[in-house]
């Protein structure tokens, strides 16, 4: 895989940001767009735009063909059974929201359990909340070993026959942790519960495949994968979604309406209420195909190259801590001794690397953590080693320029 | 590179405040004690006051925080000791303004002491939350507490 070649495919990466080349290291809260992604977009609004489903015209046609289309590229890319069983969402919040409310609210009661860890990203923290109070169901942590990963025995030991809803992250934002869900779900169902995946950080840079994980959900963004904001996807097992009601009542929805009762269309339409998401849909198409050309094993490879360099790297930078696994996905978390995470990505920046810093939207694991906020650099197939080597410099700049105050 | 607009930001005052924070640490039960965080960060901040006859006879901090958010504590606490109420809300509007660059710490006819070294910050949107988290617990507190 050739990352100098593919980085051409990003024209915001070909800038310069407070008077250097941009290094952009935030892929995992949202990727940049390939060119391809922004002319399906540009050729969607051109030629096709309609609404779909509806029109007798040609526009309608060619936007539903499109549409539709889409959503057959997500169940190849994640190997669904059927496209009835690919639900477009607003993003991976949303997707995961649809099943607290739809299916843990119809289906929990008083005494039961639902099973997470505190890796999770708030998204997959509050919903699985708010469905407890909701429905008299206990919320349950996993343990974490000392290096952020979950352990086996511990899965087999904290979920039992009173735990109806399991919800883990694949991999996580912060740490990198790539959890064992095929483990975890085998578990899950040997005492009947239901096995739901944040997939946020794993759809963009490994192979996923939801049957053979046997996972019950799976949620996902299209914006981390290439793809625009907006769009993201609930993948169900049709058994599941052909039993729960709906969340959003309307438009794209309803198949009979009565003065006092109404009927839903059938899957995957019952649970896209209002004019759906066509653009993004026909995006995240886009970034499918991109991703799909240059191979998520290569992509998945390069990373794994490029981060597994950044930690021997950034480990020479005396006073700079690393949080999580040996074995990560690509990203690294880390704060400079004295230097607040904030301040660290503001020196960064001033050089023209973008970073994250703070809670990275998972306060209980900076809790575990023992730290108010973190730095994070997550890499993407466009990330090189001098990128790293650019983020080293800065960091050692960083360090120069409080290290005189201290 | 733009380390001149960095050194803005970073004044030796501020830097000072952050290494050497005054005022940090707790006041009595008696006292005024309004947390505030930042939700971009997580960053937590607490401000005890300690009013009387409408006046802040003290003023202390605690909390996590960056360089800017806890200098900018530090130097509230030392700028509203001693001021009336009225007076420190009327600084901390100033503050707002300075920060939003809509006001010039020397157009100013209040002794803004230390605080004027912030106003490099108006130059970086994404810290100006930093710099505004200790005012804005004052202000909470003497809200909440009219």
């Amino acid at each position: 895989m050739d990352a100098k070649a593919i980085r051409e495919q990003f024209p915001i990466l070909n800038q310069e940001v407070n008077g250097s080349p941009l290094v952009y290291l935030d892929s995992a809260a949202t990727s940049q767009k390939p060119l391809s992604v922004i002319r399906a977009l540009d050729e969607y609004y051109k030629q096709d735009n309609s609404n779909v489903h509806r029109g007798v015209h040609t526009l309608g046609t060619r936007a539903t063909d499109k549409y539709e289309g889409a959503r057959e590229k997500v169940r190849k890319f994640i190997n669904a059974k059927s496209t009835q069983e690919i639900i477009f969402t607003r993003g991976t919040t949303t997707s995961i929201n649809t099943v607290a409310y739809s299916y843990a609210r119809a289906n929990l009661r008083e005494g039961d359990e639902i099973v997470i860890t505190q890796l999770e990203h708030h998204s997959n923290i509050i919903p699985w909340q708010q469905a407890a109070k909701a429905t008299g169901a206990t919320l349950k942590y996993l343990p974490l070993q000392q290096d952020g990963t979950i352990d086996l025995e511990d899965v087999k030991a904290t979920i039992t026959d009173r735990t109806k809803m399991v919800a883990i992250m694949h991999v996580s934002n912060v740490l990198g942790t790539i959890n064992p869900i095929k483990e975890v779900t085998q578990i899950a169902h040997q005492h009947g519960a239901v096995m739901l995946v944040d997939g946020a950080q794993a759809v963009p840079h490994m192979k996923v495949d939801v049957q053979d994980l046997d996972c019950d959900f799976y949620a996902f963004s299209g914006h981390k994968m290439c793809g625009p904001t907006g769009i993201g996807v609930l993948y169900g097992k049709k058994e599941f979604l052909e039993n729960m009601e709906p969340v959003e009542f309307g438009g794209e929805m309803i198949d009979f309406v009565d003065l006092y009762d109404s009927t839903w269309k059938e899957l995957p339409w019952k649970f896209e209420g209002g004019t759906p998401i066509i653009a993004g849909a026909i995006g995240l198409g886009a970034a499918i195909d991109f991703l799909t050309e240059i191979g998520l094993d290569e992509i998945a490879k390069h990373e794994t190259e490029v981060s597994d360099y950044a930690i021997e790297q950034l480990n020479t930078i005396e006073g700079l801590n690393i949080y999580g696994p040996e074995k990560r996905a690509g990203l690294v978390t880390f704060n400079l001794d004295g230097v607040h995470p904030h301040d660290t990505a503001t020196i960064l920046d001033a050089q023209g690397i973008a970073v994250r810093a703070g809670h990275h939207c998972a306060q209980p694991l900076m809790k575990w953590l023992e730290v108010t906020a973190t730095a994070r650099a997550s890499f993407y197939l466009y990330n090189t080693e001098e990128d790293v080597d650019r983020l080293v410099a800065g960091l050692t700049k960083a360090k120069e320029y409080f290290g005189d105050v201290f | 590179m733009s380390f001149d607009n960095l050194d803005t930001l970073y004044r030796q005052v501020i830097m000072d405040h952050y290494k050497n924070p005054r005022n940090r640490g707790s006041l009595d039960d008696e006292s005024l004690t309004v947390d505030m965080n930042n939700p971009t960060c997580g960053d937590r901040i607490q401000v005890h006051l300690q009013v009387e006859d409408g006046k802040v006879k003290d003023a202390k901090f605690e909390g996590e925080g960056c360089s800017i958010s806890l200098s900018s504590a530090s130097m509230m606490t030392q700028a509203i000791k001693g001021k009336t109420i009225e007076d420190a809300l009327g600084m901390s509007k100033y503050f707002s303004g300075m920060m939003l660059g809509e006001k010039e710490a020397d157009e100013s006819n209040m002794d803004l002491g230390d605080i004027e070294a912030l106003q490099g910050v108006s130059k970086f949107p994404a810290r100006i939350k930093c710099a505004t988290l200790a005012w804005k617990a004052m202000e909470k507190g003497f809200e909440e507490n009219k």
